[in-house]
């Protein structure tokens, strides 16, 4: 009798959840999509607020802000795909994003002109030529995040730890002092860096702030979707599982070396792309964007949001930003010495990073209740 | 027992095996053949070359000499991602999983790296519904029903075992080698682990390679028993003839003592 209620109670749950797959969604992912309608509405609210059009006075300079966040969150996301989850120690994450911003700046500054002088490219009767340049701008990036991350993986089949962090800080200081070397002065601006790249203008973000703004939106969620399907790959549990144990992984058949690349590679075209990106933003590439301290950001980032969790390197990049704009306006010069004491005390009292404790925390909560609950369960099992 | 003696067909064959340290020689000369679908055990006393010849079964070492010739390919020199891909599973002495990762997650990991949807980066892992399935009858197999979800670290020793047993059993070895898969178990633990190694062999057919310490475990399930003493094979045989020979139970005995005296 208990057993046909229990049947009945069964099936109606299951047509109740199978009726609104939508539902289902929306109740799940509830907050991420406030945060995105939240994020979409915010340069509108902001004006509102302070009584200034969108695209002028604060409105505008907070857009810019938030590109920069943007931007940053993806660039630490991808750092973390190699910190958190493949478990890699790399102190050369700037040369990817680096990477990126040089190939961008560089092709639109010395390339891309010729080919919009002599050639048209249309696409109904829109003229699309800078568009399309810009994509291979991308493309450009991307090749060159794949070309460096073949070459620091190349090393780390035979290098661990501490070592092979040594040796990609060396590798990334090397390709520092290139993009800062006065032999290429006519081409990259040696120290001063290439400044004023031509960009299309109708992505300005001078001129067009709020555009970029979306476009900047646009690309975090897109970067943040495509990663995490990644992670949640068979691929990326492989990666999980390296991070875990390496012999292990290797004793189950498969090889670390060819799937440490796959991390970094895959690492290396986010941050480039994020770089590229960075390089219209501020449509310039500087040889700051390939220095050490640019790596040590994606990694105070991670360790400050959390790695091992997409989201906790993002919130990262956000309070970096933020935390950064309001300190250097209360301490000037000194906010570093500010922010460095809080990271020291985050990082004592909140180990596993803002995103990591707060999982933690909140699996401990649903063991707590799944452990209240649990003789309930039994006992309607053995009804 | 007898019938799958008779077969005869050798699986694993150590081919004059050595392996020096040094100066030290652990392993002096081995040939061992190990016959399909049956449970063989390697024993010996304390520093017989036991886990020395077992990591070069396993790859896990290059011995100085000789060969190690599996399904008739040397397979010697293969790098150790290659081989469970031919059939063969390894478990160490020292427990070794991933302590972060859900059980069920363990033994799908082992089942996914032989399917060969290894790099697809683009799909959820979960839309790859056989090796789950897989890992669940993996899990049932080994006895570790209900911690499916539990973290492999915060597993009793004794499951961690089980858990190591079920990552090779998922990879679909024809040879299964374990080193001393009952280290630091309990004595009541033992014998279900014997008992699930045993059903292993004869239900799914699979063939066993035990390194073991302790004599009188091995007896009661091994069809063939390889005793070693100072990096030798001292004597092969079944377990009547393992019992009923003399230079053996000296060997045993007089190790015994050394241990002995050596503690004391």
């Amino acid at each position: 009798m208990s057993e046909t209620t229990d049947n009945v109670k069964g099936t109606s749950t299951k047509q109740r959840t199978s009726n609104n797959p939508l539902l289902i969604w929306l109740k799940k992912n509830w907050g991420t999509l406030l945060l995105l309608a939240g994020l979409i509405l915010f340069p509108y609210i902001f004006s509102l607020i302070s009584g200034t059009p969108v695209s002028e006075g604060p409105p505008k300079f907070w857009q810019g802000q938030f590109i920069v966040i943007f931007i940053m969150a993806v660039y630490a996301m991808s750092y973390d795909l190699l910190l958190g989850y493949t478990g890699v120690l790399s102190f050369g994450h700037a040369a990817f994003f680096g990477g990126g911003a040089y190939a961008m700046a560089l092709f639109i500054t010395h390339v891309a002109p010729n080919i919009i002088s002599s050639y048209r490219i249309t696409l109904g009767s829109v003229n699309v030529t800078e568009a399309i340049l810009v994509l291979v701008g991308f493309v450009l990036a991307v090749g060159v995040s794949v070309v460096l991350g073949l070459l620091f993986s190349a090393v780390s089949a035979r290098v661990k730890g501490a070592y092979f962090a040594m040796i990609t800080l060396a590798m990334a200081e090397a390709i520092h002092i290139l993009s800062k070397a006065t032999d290429f002065v006519e081409w990259t601006g040696a120290d001063e860096g290439l400044h004023g790249v031509p960009i299309p203008a109708w992505i300005n973000p001078t001129q067009f702030r709020l555009r970029f703004y979306f476009v900047a939106l646009a690309f975090a969620v897109i970067m943040y979707l495509v990663t995490r399907r990644i992670v949640n790959s068979p691929t990326g549990r492989i990666f999980v599982a390296l991070r875990e144990n390496e012999s292990r992984v290797q004793m189950i058949g498969y090889n670390p070396a060819v799937y440490r690349s796959i991390a970094f590679i895959v690492a290396a075209v986010i941050a480039g792309l994020a770089g590229g990106l960075y390089a219209l933003w501020t449509m310039s590439a500087t040889p700051t964007m390939t220095g050490s301290g640019l790596t040590m950001d994606a990694l105070i980032m991670s360790i400050l949001g959390g790695i091992g969790a997409l989201t906790g390197p993002m919130l990262g990049a956000v309070l970096m930003e933020f935390l950064g704009h309001f300190f250097y306006q209360w301490f000037g010069a000194r906010w570093p010495l500010v922010f460095g004491v809080i990271f020291i005390a985050l990082v004592i009292f909140l180990p596993y990073g803002i995103v990591g404790t707060w999982q933690l925390r909140s699996r401990q909560v649903q063991q707590g209740w799944r452990r209240l609950l649990r003789p309930l369960r039994i006992e309607k099992q053995s009804e | 027992m007898n019938n799958q003696a008779t077969k005869r067909d050798v699986i694993l064959e150590a081919q004059h095996l050595r392996k020096e340290f040094g100066g030290l020689v652990a392993v002096a000369d081995v040939s061992a053949k190990i016959y399909a679908r049956t449970l063989h055990s390697i024993i010996g006393p304390n520093g017989a070359g036991k886990t020395t010849l077992f990591n070069l079964l396993s790859g896990t070492l290059p011995p100085t000499r000789g060969q190690v010739i599996f399904k008739g390919k040397d397979i010697t020199h293969l790098p150790p991602h290659k081989m469970a891909h031919l059939g063969l599973g390894r478990s160490f002495q020292i427990t070794n999983i991933f302590p972060n990762l859900t059980v069920l997650e363990n033994i799908r990991l082992s089942a996914q790296a032989v399917g060969g949807d290894n790099f697809k980066l683009f799909h959820h892992y979960t839309r790859y519904h056989a090796y789950s399935e897989k890992a669940q009858r993996v899990i049932a197999r080994v006895g570790l029903q209900g911690s499916e979800l539990a973290l492999a670290r915060n597993l009793a020793h004794g499951q961690k075992r089980k858990l190591e047993l079920g990552i090779m059993l998922a990879s679909d070895p024809q040879v299964l080698l374990l080193d001393e898969p009952t280290a630091g178990m309990s004595s009541e633990q033992v014998p279900e682990l014997l008992a699930i190694l045993r059903q292993i062999m004869e239900e799914d057919d699979k063939t066993i390679v035990l390194v073991e310490h302790r004599m009188d475990m091995v007896m009661s399930i091994s069809d063939f028993i390889t005793v070693m003493h100072q990096g030798k094979v001292l004597a092969e045989g079944t377990p009547g003839e393992i019992t009923a020979n003399e230079t053996v139970q000296k060997a045993y005995l007089g190790a015994l003592y050394g241990d002995l005296g050596s503690a004391a």
